[in-house]
């Protein structure tokens, strides 16, 4: 009735499908035969020149293509030596002479100098780049006044070259955690001349990062860029370390959505995921624990306070807000993703530094404390809100909290949401009341935590000031003779913080991956810093992830 | 008929205007920029920044600064990936929706006519009711909620498909083809048993049966030509809306297409972006209904009588 | 689809004389498939209006001990990951579902009806201005523009109906004119222009009443289109916001975790499904009785 032409479009339809449906081997197997490490990365990177960039995922790759002076022990997060093999500190903290190594290569056999490190800190402060992590440089001398063109010629600012391998760093004060600045993105050396090649040094976005034209000095090489789809390095032989390095490439998967990338790791398709939905944590702590990696974090997750919103500028006030938050039960309730409520600031165990407990859970005196600021039960509180930028996630915390402050202390709050950038206009505006926040440190050292709150700092935000406090952070601590002394320093002007309550610290962040069997040399750290040429591929694990306990080459799903 | 092209084509022109013109204050309007960060932002950086991206300047020399950009076929830097222009994102990311698309039309035209043909040679009996019902179905459930099913049903508990990417692995394409052109097969369907059945009652295909002519030769022949008349004129809007889907489905399927980038250039205020796949959207849309305006017209011989004689 | 009526009755209606909305009603309730679609609306309806005496918990009620649950005696449809209740959730979202949809072709159709009625009536350089700018916002990309709208403005359920309505009330302006072109014609408008009738009150009293047939179907038709749009703007993040919560938001909710807790993704999709089905049937049904001369489709 209906003509044989329909009926082979059917058939040719179903043939479609079928064919579609056939296996082909996962990433996994073919990745731990080829050396080729299968690594979920999160959002798609926007870039790979480091005096562009400001995100996790593009660190993550540009640590593979270049290295920096000083590097990273990854289990104690101590400095390690990097291009620079030795260096020595002046007895006053303000001079770094660096040795850096005669081996040093570039990926395409030039030598790495000293040279290269001043001209490349010379272009991360040109204004015209757009340098977002500009001010990772300020503790060098004049670095600043460069910046803000105050200065003009860049022979003031604290860096010289001695001889080809010799790097002098002056500083304008001393500054104990110089060295763990020196591993951030930033601060890493790029290839002038192929830099130059395609455009002006200080040209945003030239064609100079693409593969085939990247030179780099790290591990790894670039060998293909596809926006959306993946980053592939392969093996640098000109590394000075290459000996070391076992595996033969990474493959950078951008994995947006986190739903998705749990479904990729379940199929074989990765061997490291940047994340893990929320409700699958339950499932695999029960089921594959041994695939669950999960680390305190060096992020804080904590309410900022308008200080100069009448009702809120009682530090009683802020101080009752604090203590009638359960921290335990939003960890384990609401984020339930194995974190850790915050009683400081700063996260525990940073680099060695860990501050007193500011405040605990203690509703009755937080009622007290609200009492006597004038509001008994709540009465007389005006109607507060609480703002935060639009995602799932912030909001099931702040219905929590809503509900905490409402219950324990009779007060009244609003939840208002944001999309993310007009959240960021308003908070750096002093457009709210009470602001949902999280900080990242940029390095391991308590100081990235606590010269936020310095007055005036760019990233205060809250109007708070304190004198005894700034003079602290920028004059003390900074000139301490050792380290013992310093942290002392610290934890008086944390105590500060924490007794003023500018921000209400709620829990420290944790990071979390799903990881194969299979991926060997990861060493978890508050940083969540890899070193890749640590990490090997067992070959003879199988695709998928669970059962994989036999392996003899026979295939187990 | 050339003149009725021409004219169309003049039409289109302040059409784009308007929407170039819209979209650029809409974009200037909304509240946060693109270098809005978490972290505070030294300013001098900030005014390098806006200084290259002409974000100083005084809105109307942004304006005309852009039109005469968009002239040269210039839709300027992304502001979110700084090495690339807008231009190479739009080139990336199309072949990949062009081709999503095409399958999803595919998929439409091929099930959605031959299930509506099928249901018009007899109706009212269940030859017309179970693909008609089916029908609705496709209407009433939307891709996002069918894309999602599909995923958990095939991807995930019989693992017949992958669940996400394009070209990555095989039989990749398949769902989110189905998912997107699901809709316009259940709306085909309709569109072509009504047409099927104006066309079968007539008095020609009541000639070619007598004419004793098989009846497979009758529909395809003579009843098809007729009957596919409103599927034709469907098709020019089906493919704004075919555009619009494409934004659900890729972000279900993680699909690196061009809604993708669009839906995300709004949410990261990435202003060059959003104006360069608006633009670029509008332009295919227009082109589209030309198109389907200039077919229809070509094949339906009333019309092209009524063209003839100036309407 | 079609029942007998008894031939008393057809006799005694043949004798009585049916206006034209009699007529359509009992071509209506020949239709069982409209009927059921209507049935659903107004049930819908009744319990969006009631929500907030019926519904079994509160709208923002969190159970964090018991999390996400499977349907039990307690929780009919379940619980989401905080523990409310879905049934409630559901109940409070066809609120906002059912609200977006009415207003917004609410406001398509005064926009449409009036813009229609004036083109088609006035004729001649009028019409011919006013068709025109139809046709060019027809040709803009909507979809792209409420997006962008959206996220522009984001947060004002305000300005989403009249975004929407915004878009649906061109093709209800291109009927109506249609309708008030072929009606201009007739008799009974001569006879009420000979009679010095004011403009407005020809309009008002002959014309907007006889155009109200297609007007109706095509009201009944464009509430589900609608209603699918803010599903899916909602879906992509830039339709309704929580707090506030719509079906399509709670589809993209259950989306995230349909794997472990499919009741999420079930319970909203097959509600809106239902919706959706039910008001086609009745714009279906609402066609066939109204003119059931006009083409399917």
């Amino acid at each position: 009735m209906i003509s044989n032409k329909f009926y082979t479009l059917i058939i040719l339809f179903c043939l479609l499908l079928i064919t579609g449906c056939s296996g082909g081997e996962s990433n996994v197997t073919t990745g731990n035969r080829d050396g080729i490490l299968h690594w979920g990365n999160g959002t798609d990177p926007q870039e790979l020149d480091p005096h562009i960039v400001t995100g996790v995922p593009e660190h993550h790759i540009l640590t593979a293509l270049l290295e920096g002076l000083v590097l990273k022990d990854p289990a104690t997060l101590e400095p390690a030596p990097g291009v620079a093999e030795r260096w020595e500190v002046s007895s006053d903290g303000k001079i770094y002479t660096f040795h850096l190594r005669h081996n040093a290569r570039w990926s395409n056999g030039d030598p790495v100098t000293a040279h290269d490190f001043a001209w490349s800190w010379w272009r991360a402060l040109q204004p015209a780049l757009g340098n977002q992590y500009a001010y990772m440089f300020f503790p060098v001398k004049n670095a600043e006044a460069y910046l803000n063109q105050e200065i003009k010629d860049f022979s003031q600012v604290g860096v010289k070259v001695l001889d080809n391998y010799t790097l002098r760093v002056e500083l304008s004060n001393p500054t104990p955690y110089f060295l763990q600045l020196l591993d951030h993105y930033s601060m890493f050396p790029v290839h002038r001349p192929t830099i130059e090649k395609f455009g002006a040094a200080d040209e945003r976005g030239s064609l100079w990062t693409r593969p085939g034209n990247f030179v780099g000095n790290g591990p790894f090489m670039l060998t293909e860029w596809q926006l959306f789809k993946k980053v592939d390095v392969a093996k640098n032989p000109y590394y000075w370390d290459a000996a070391t390095v076992k595996l033969n490439g990474i493959r950078f998967h951008p994995t947006e959505n986190v739903t998705t990338e749990e479904r990729m790791f379940r199929s074989g398709q990765l061997h490291h995921t940047a994340s893990i939905p929320i409700d699958k944590v339950a499932v695999y702590k029960k089921n594959n624990p041994e695939l669950l990696h999960s680390h305190p974090y060096l992020g804080n997750y904590f309410y900022r306070i308008n200080t100069k919103s009448p009702h809120l500028s009682d530090k009683r006030v802020r101080q009752a807000l604090a203590m009638s938050i359960n921290g335990q039960q939003i960890v384990e309730q609401v984020t339930k993703g194995g974190e850790v409520p915050a009683y400081t600031f700063t996260p525990p165990d940073t680099l060695g530094y860990t501050a007193k407990r500011g405040f605990e859970f203690n509703p009755e005196k937080a009622r007290q404390l609200l009492a006597d600021a004038g509001y008994p039960n709540g009465e007389g509180f005006p109607v507060t809100e609480l703002l935060y930028n639009t995602s799932e996630g912030h909001r099931k915390i702040a219905v929590a909290i809503q509900q905490m402050w409402n219950q324990y202390l009779g007060v009244n709050i609003t939840l208002n949401n944001q999309d993310w950038k007009v959240y960021l206009n308003s908070v750096d505006n002093g457009d709210y009341a009470i602001a949902r926040a999280g900080w990242i440190g940029d390095y391991v050292d308590p100081n990235t935590f606590l010269d936020m709150w310095i007055t005036g700092g760019g990233n205060n935000r809250t109007g708070w000031s304190n004198a005894r406090y700034d003079e602290l952070i920028l004059k003390l601590a900074p000139t301490a003779s050792d380290r013992e002394t310093r942290y002392k320093l610290m934890t008086e002007a944390e105590a500060i913080l924490l007794d003023e309550m500018p921000v209400i610290p709620i829990y420290i962040y944790n990071s979390k991956s799903l990881v194969h069997p299979s991926l060997k040399g990861l060493t978890p750290n508050i940083l969540d810093y890899t070193v890749y040429k640590n990490l090997s591929l067992d070959s003879s694990y199988q695709g998928k992830p669970f059962n994989n306990k036999n392996h003899s080459g026979e295939a187990v799903h | 008929m050339f003149r009725f092209i021409i004219s169309r084509v003049l039409q289109a022109i302040p059409v784009l205007l308007v929407v170039v013109t819209i979209t650029f204050f809409l974009v200037r309007v909304a509240p946060g920029g693109p270098f809005s960060a978490e972290k505070a932002v030294p300013p001098e950086v900030i005014k390098a920044l806006e200084a290259r991206y002409h974000l100083d300047e005084p809105i109307w020399q942004q304006y005309l600064g852009y039109l005469n950009d968009l002239v040269h076929g210039e839709f300027g830097p992304s502001f979110r990936y700084p090495g690339r222009t807008v231009n190479e994102l739009i080139a990336g990311g199309l072949p990949i929706t062009a081709e999503l698309a095409f399958y999803a039309m595919l998929v439409a035209v091929i099930i959605g006519v031959c299930a509506g043909v099928f249901a018009a040679l007899k109706p009212n009996t269940p030859q017309d009711y179970i693909p008609m019902s089916a029908a609705m179905l496709g209407i009433c459930m939307p891709s996002f909620l069918m894309g999602p099913l599909l995923v958990l049903v095939f991807g995930i508990w019989f693992e017949w498909v992958p669940v996400s990417g394009w070209g990555d692995l095989p039989g990749d394409k398949i769902l989110p083809a189905i998912t997107l052109g699901s809709g316009y097969a259940a709306f085909l369907a309709r569109l072509s048993r009504g047409g099927m059945l104006e066309v079968m009652s007539q008095d020609y295909i009541r000639t070619a049966r007598a004419k004793g002519l098989p009846e497979w030769v009758v529909v395809l022949k003579h009843g098809l030509r007729g009957g596919l008349i409103p599927v034709v004129a469907f098709l020019g809007p089906a493919f704004a809306g075919l555009l619009s889907g494409s934004f659900v489905v890729e972000t279900i399927f993680q699909i690196p297409g061009l809604g993708r980038f669009y839906v995300q250039a709004a949410f990261n205020r990435d202003y060059t972006m959003i104006l360069g796949t608006t633009v670029f959207f509008a332009t295919l849309i227009v082109l589209f209904n030309l198109l389907s305006d200039i077919v229809s017209v070509w094949i339906n011989p009333k019309l092209r009588h009524q063209l003839r004689e100036g309407k | 689809m079609s029942s007998s009526i008894p031939a008393a009755e057809i006799l005694e209606y043949a004798e009585k004389g049916t206006s034209l909305w009699q007529d359509a009603w009992i071509r209506l309730r020949k239709n069982t498939l409209a009927l059921f679609g209507l049935g659903v609306i107004l049930t819908l309806c009744l319990i969006a209006l009631m929500t907030p005496f019926i519904a079994p918990y509160g709208y923002e009620e969190q159970n964090l001990l018991l999390g996400a649950a499977p349907p039990s005696a307690e929780h009919w449809l379940g619980t989401d990951i905080f523990g409310r209740d879905m049934l409630t959730r559901i109940m409070y979202g066809s609120r906002v579902s059912l609200m977006v949809g009415f207003i917004a072709t609410g406001v398509a159709l005064a926009i449409g009806v009036l813009w229609g009625t004036i083109a088609g009536y006035a004729g001649g350089r009028v019409d011919a201005v006013m068709m025109r700018i139809v046709d060019i916002l027809y040709a803009l990309p909507f979809m792209i523009f409420i997006v962008l709208l959206m996220v522009v403005f984001g947060r004002n359920i305000l300005l989403l109906f009249l975004a929407i309505g915004a878009v649906e009330w061109l093709t209800m302006a291109r009927i109506v004119r249609g309708q008030v072109l072929s009606l201009r014609r007739q008799e009974f408008v001569e006879a009420a222009v000979s009679l010095g009738l004011s403009r407005w009150t020809i309009i008002r009293r002959h014309l907007i009443p006889n155009t109200l047939g297609p007007v109706i179907v095509y009201t009944t038709l464009t509430i589900p289109s609608v209603m699918l749009l803010e599903a899916f703007l909602s879906f992509l993040g830039l339709g309704i916001q929580p707090p506030q919560s719509s079906w399509g938001l709670l589809i993209s909710y259950g989306v995230e975790t349909m794997e472990e807790y499919p009741w999420l993704l079930l319970f909203p999709g097959l509600t809106l499904s239902i919706t959706l089905f039910a008001l086609n049937f009745l714009g279906d049904g609402l066609r066939d009785a109204l003119d059931p001369k006009a083409s399917r489709d």
